[in-house]
């Protein structure tokens, strides 16, 4: 595997020709069927949500969606979700542990939508709900950071039973440029901020937030989507079975304990 | 009064003040300097000037437009518990430095010097009505009451511990969001503490959220917004995402009542707006309706 910095990486994910989920779920995914609305205000474009077999399992599938041009970027609000595109990802959630389908997420975005509407419809309830809701639903949830992983509005499809990451893509608490307008009061400071942040694969292994790396061909998925997809497959026919494979209570058991970790201080008590 | 009247009464006193410590030898005997810029309180919200001890008298809200501003952990406690009955949990929680951020541990230092507080939340048990009952109160005096790996274990231990004594939880959140110099580590808090509050939810037991000025960001994107009953004190400020941030994006100013607890109510995502002079009997009330028996252990102890 490579050893890039963060912010070779910052740039290999913002790559034009980096695959989004546009390109991965017809390739992985047979009689994907879309499945629309949250059904109390509208339909998120910024979330695709479906069902559709890997393989011979059906599955559930909830994304963000990168738009892969300016046109389907502005469709997908730069894959900005609204609280309805939470509260969609919710409904499928709970739709797939009725049919002991596994959930699939495939995180991509810079983070939860800032705007009047998102917070009149309540962004920040519809994220809780979502962390409190994945955490006890009753079937395997797998998330496979695809690129940028933006805060709590990535952590909304993340609370799962194995978080995976492609291995340029990067997961944090807010962007390097927030990182830096906000604690620096300087934006210009982003490359340097992506340094300190540690927000990479390997940096994730360690804490302990992500369980296992896809490797991207090299210079990064875009140079080779068939392969990227292939790797994608790979790791799926893995997991799937083994995940599929432990008991509810086991499962979520495991699924607390992983989250339940994480944390650093000291304890004088 | 006018304020500039306001300030001039207040820079007559100080001069007033200041005029006996110009003799060296008194200076001396009383090295209590009073501090003038302590005097007054500027409301936020509605810019009405009152002094600071009319102002604390009435519970730190504004006699002018009711904003129930920022008051620290004893405040808070004192308004909320029965007197002498608070026991704190986890005390010796203290933060580490999980990203190395240049200067991390020297400002968490010098926070718990100047707030007396060894992190942003204090959890325990305490009766209210003697009903007993979990109590967490944030402080947004330390780093803005910001969640970090402290803040988050101390929550999420407190729904534990609640939920293995059959006790119900009362929160006062106050949060500027995650602890950004933790890193991701702090965007976790928000997936632990409610893992445990659903943990503690499928058991049966009450969770009561007070949102308290300003309750935003990630805190608000997790164990905030989660309350079976979620209470808001008059005018404060709530929201997922910082006001600048919007308006950067919407390029133009938002209403003062954006993101503010009314707002909340009228869009459904709070409960009720309830002062604090009748925090204690709603906080009852609720209890009561949900079946929690009085304890007998409180008589109406000491002093905290
Ligand atoms: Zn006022």
């Amino acid at each position: 595997m490579s050893s890039l910095t963060a912010t070779q990486r910052l740039s290999i994910i913002r790559e034009k020709g980096r695959p989004t989920v546009k390109d991965y779920i017809p390739a992985l995914f047979n009689n994907f069927l879309e499945l629309h609305g949250d059904r109390h205000f509208g339909d998120d474009a910024a979330i695709i949500g479906g069902v559709g077999m890997f393989d011979c399992t059906p599955v559930t599938v909830i994304a963000q969606v990168k738009g892969r041009n300016l046109e389907e970027n502005k469709r997908s609000n730069f894959s900005m979700p609204h609280p309805e595109g939470y509260r969609k990802a919710l409904r499928l959630a709970k739709q797939a542990e009725k049919f002991h389908r596994p959930v699939i997420c495939f995180v991509d975005t810079p983070g939860a939508f800032c705007g009047i509407d998102a917070e009149k419809r309540g962004q920040g309830e519809a994220i809780a709900r979502n962390l409190m809701e994945f955490m006890t639903l009753k079937t395997p949830i797998l998330t496979i950071v695809l690129g940028e992983g933006g805060s709590g509005g990535a952590l909304a499809l993340a609370v799962c039973d194995e978080l995976v990451m492609l291995e340029n893509a990067l997961y944090s608490v807010i962007s390097p440029r927030g990182f830096a307008s906000i604690l620096w009061k300087d934006p210009t400071r982003e490359s340097e901020a992506a340094e300190l942040m540690k927000i990479t694969a390997e940096d994730l292994l360690r804490f302990g937030v992500c369980e296992h790396i896809i490797e991207e061909p090299d210079g990064g998925a875009h140079r080779d989507p068939a392969l990227m997809i292939e790797n994608i497959a790979e790791y799926l026919t893995e997991s799937l079975p083994r995940l599929c494979s432990v008991s509810t209570d086991e499962m979520l058991e495991r699924r607390y304990e992983k989250f339940r970790r994480i944390g650093e201080f000291r304890d004088n008590s | 009064m006018a304020l500039e009247d306001l300030f001039k009464v207040v820079k007559d006193r100080s001069m007033a003040d200041t005029k006996p410590k110009a003799d060296p030898k008194q200076k001396k005997a009383s090295p209590k300097v009073e501090i003038p810029k302590g005097l007054l309180f500027k409301c936020p919200r509605c810019g009405t000037v009152v002094y600071r001890d009319d102002f604390e008298r009435n519970r730190s809200v504004c006699s002018a437009c009711n904003y129930h501003a920022r008051i620290n952990f004893r405040e808070r406690l004192e308004m909320t518990a029965d007197k002498g009955t608070f026991t704190e949990l986890d005390a010796g929680l203290t933060s580490v430095n999980p990203i190395d951020f240049p200067g991390y541990e020297n400002k968490i230092a010098a926070l718990q010097k100047e707030c007396g507080l060894r992190e942003a939340v204090v959890t325990g048990v305490c009766t209210i009505h003697r009903y007993k009952t979990v109590i967490g109160i944030m402080d947004s005096n330390f780093m803005m009451a910001s969640m970090g790996s402290v803040v988050g274990e101390k929550i999420t231990r407190a729904f534990e511990y609640a939920t293995e004594h059959k006790l119900p939880v009362v929160l006062f959140t106050a949060s500027g969001g995650a602890r950004m110099q933790e890193g991701i580590i702090s965007l976790m808090q928000m997936a632990k503490t409610s893992g445990a509050i659903a943990r503690h939810s499928e058991s049966g037991q009450l969770y009561v959220t007070v949102m308290t000025d300003p309750t935003t960001g990630g805190v608000t994107a997790s164990f905030a917004s989660l309350g079976d009953i979620i209470i808001a004190e008059p005018k404060v400020l709530i929201g997922f995402a910082g006001r600048r941030v919007i308006e950067g994006t919407i390029k133009q100013k938002l209403p003062d009542d954006f993101q503010s607890a009314e707002f909340m109510l009228e869009n459904g995502f709070v409960d009720m707006i309830v002062e604090r002079k009748v925090m204690r009997p709603t906080l009852s009330k609720i209890f009561r309706t949900h079946n929690y028996t009085r304890s007998e252990e409180y008589k109406g102890g000491a002093a905290l």
